[in-house]
């Protein structure tokens, strides 16, 4: 690293074309694929704004809000997750958590890029975010403490990554330290803009933030393993014995968040259930025995926690396949769990209680062919700055003992 | 522990004259509160419904946070769905075919006795604890300080939706062509601000269904529809803790 401040500009630009040219040919295939994926919803979020979403997006009055808030729920999460992992080893000084640092803390501001792409063209006026959200701030309300937040927490990962790669510890750490703060803080009041919206019985509770942050370090420890498994592939690499503590460590973790999330669930639906409240009761039934109940039995109870929890335990953390697949899984299952948890708040009518012939039955929505490929978008814009990053940043290399 | 069991026997009847007044008034208004089948809701006596408004029961008499406290009774048995009040309501505020502010929502009870069906007629309940300025993050949708009225700030608004997301009544919808979340404001751009009366739905209704007033004007019906010790007086989803100012009632 001291070697690269001796380098004129030439060096470095040679050095960094030398890295992106040094790949094989499924790498560039994904770029490009990943690049394609990012115009195709630049693409449809551009005519979404022009023609109006009320023609482009499978939206309604009583369901506002589809596919595109979901993918960004699932987008911090996960950033907020590699954050919250990550930081174990390079903030709290967890050696065998160490060598994950960089790449995770690379990931996590990539993933909420992804996030903040796809709300772009959810949110229908946000040119107007920018300017009234600092002008005319609302401190009751949880989207604007959700912003800031992740406002703050994204400029911090971003520091903390500089730092990290500048070897200067100290700060990297005090950046560390205070996005974690951030993202904590960013993500529970995502919790709240669902949970403190009273007649909104499904959402409605502390429940919400708090599961928010558990769910949130879950999704990190699959997150990290899917994609440090994929940089050593792509960097056709075999993997340092360090890294591969470090992952069973993570993988460790991902059991016991699994556990912790598997409980919540269970109090969660056996809430919903017991006495059947009104409004919640109709939701979870919805998800039990309705028309959400494959997606909650395969996706979020199969995918999401059973399939992986039994993996990670088989792999015994040597079987990288094994680990890999049930990380896999349980990133499809997460998807769906943010969907179905975006929906069935919704789904109930405010009006359904007084049995008016208008809000008798449950509300349905499928997202439309704009939505779908603007969420495809975001998973091309994090999957696109994975694959340049690995590159550009030499495969995020943590020597031992850096941080002392 | 024999000392415990009381024998009713031995004890006499206190009678009720002792009970302290205050008591006997709670006692009252809990009677009072009873949940209506048909109604589909809960019902409320005048003070329960009064204390819906405004938290305590002692201070609603004294004070009102707005003047005027605007606020709507709606006579739900007189309502026949000739939706003129849905018209006047589009033609007065430019609402879109897409999009409402006010709706006639109809229930039907076949198993009911005499009368099978009823329309509900709804809108923006301008809630004393409004849940969609509290989420608005640009505050682009407020609370008017003088009249109580939810008014939108079109130019602030972001486009989230989180508001309706928050309205337990479903009274918003988004403007394309104001690209912005718009909603009943009880006309007022369109006809309180210019000397009229009454909003545009409860003039034009021939049944006298909307009857519309300052909630903090003795004088004035909805005040003393409101303040009827005899009548059943209810609002809509109360769990939402919202304490609107749109009452409902029958007779």
């Amino acid at each position: 690293m001291d070697a690269t401040r001796k380098l004129t500009l030439n060096d470095i630009e040679s050095e960094i074309t030398g890295r992106l040219l040094s790949a094989g040919k499924g790498y560039y295939l994904a770029v490009l694929l990943s690049a394609l994926m990012v115009v195709a919803a630049v693409a449809a979020g551009l005519h979404a704004m022009v023609v109006g979403h009320d023609h482009t997006y499978n939206l309604t009055r009583e369901i506002p809000w589809g596919i595109l808030i979901a993918t960004y729920v699932f987008f911090v999460v996960t950033s907020t997750g590699l954050c919250l992992v990550s930081s174990i080893g390079h903030v709290f000084g967890i050696e065998s958590m160490m060598p994950i640092a960089k790449r995770s803390v690379f990931l996590s501001i990539a993933t909420i890029l992804a996030g903040f792409f796809v709300i772009a063209f959810e949110i229908k006026m946000p040119w107007r975010m920018a300017v009234y959200n600092i002008i005319s701030p609302n401190i009751t309300s949880n989207i604007w403490w959700m912003g800031t937040l992740y406002g703050l927490y994204l400029v911090l990962m971003m520091f903390e990554f500089l730092f990290l790669n500048l070897n200067k510890h100290r700060l990297a750490v005090g950046c560390g330290f205070s996005g974690a703060i951030a993202g904590i803080a960013a993500h529970s009041n995502l919790g709240a803009v669902f949970g403190l919206l009273m007649g909104r019985e499904f959402w409605h509770g502390p429940y919400m933030s708090i599961y928010f942050i558990a769910s949130a370090m879950m999704t990190g420890t699959a997150v990290i393993f899917l994609f440090h498994y994929l940089a050593y592939k792509i960097n056709d690499e075999p993997m340092e014995s360090r890294m591969v503590e470090s992952l069973n460590v993570t993988r460790k973790l991902g059991i016991m968040l699994i556990c912790v999330i598997m409980f919540f669930t269970v109090w969660k639906m056996t809430a919903g259930i017991a006495g059947q409240p009104g409004g919640k009761y109709e939701a979870v039934m919805a998800l039990v025995k309705g028309p959400y109940a494959v997606n909650f039995w395969l996706f979020e109870v199969g995918f999401g926690l059973v399939f992986p929890l039994v993996l990670f335990y088989l792999s015994k953390g040597k079987n990288m396949f094994m680990m890999f697949a049930g990380s896999a899984m349980m990133i499809i299952g997460i998807f769906i769990m943010r969907y179905d948890l975006v929906l069935l708040g919704q789904v109930v009518p405010v009006f359904h209680e007084y049995g008016v012939n208008e809000y008798k039955h449950l509300l349905s929505y499928f997202p439309s062919f704009h939505e779908i490929i603007i969420t495809l978008g975001g998973f091309g814009v994090a999957s696109f700055l994975f694959l340049i990053g690995e590159k550009l940043f030499g495969g995020h290399k943590v020597e031992p003992g850096h941080h002392h | 522990m024999k000392r415990n069991k009381p024998s009713f026997k031995e004890m006499k009847n206190e009678g009720v004259e002792n009970v302290p007044a205050e008591e006997r008034r709670d006692f009252l208004k809990m009677g009072l509160t009873l949940t209506g089948v048909f109604a589909g809701g809960t019902l409320f006596s005048a003070v329960s419904s009064v204390r819906k408004v405004y938290a305590s029961s002692g201070e609603f008499v004294k004070k009102y946070p707005y003047k005027p406290h605007y606020s709507m009774m709606i006579h739900l048995d007189r309502c026949i769905d000739c939706e003129r009040c849905l018209s006047a309501c589009k033609s007065t505020n430019h609402v879109p075919d897409y999009g409402f502010r006010t709706a006639v929502l109809e229930r039907e009870r076949p198993d009911a006795v005499g009368q099978k069906r009823e329309f509900m007629p709804v809108l923006c309940n301008h809630c004393n604890v409004s849940q969609c300025t509290r989420v608005c993050p640009t505050r682009a949708t407020y609370k008017d300080k003088t009249n109580g009225i939810v008014m939108m700030d079109s130019r602030k608004c972001i486009g989230c939706l989180t508001c309706q997301e928050g309205c337990p009544y479903n009274a918003r919808y988004f403007n394309e062509e104001k690209h912005a979340v718009d909603k009943c404001n009880f006309c007022f751009d369109t006809r309180l601000s210019k000397g009229e009366e009454l909003t545009a739905c409860a003039s034009a209704c021939p049944a006298g269904v909307r009857i519309f007033g300052d909630l903090s004007d003795p004088d004035n019906r909805v005040y003393r529809e409101v303040h009827q010790i005899e009548r059943a007086v209810w609002v809509l989803r109360p769990e939402a803790g919202t304490r609107p100012n749109v009452f409902y009632t029958r007779g």
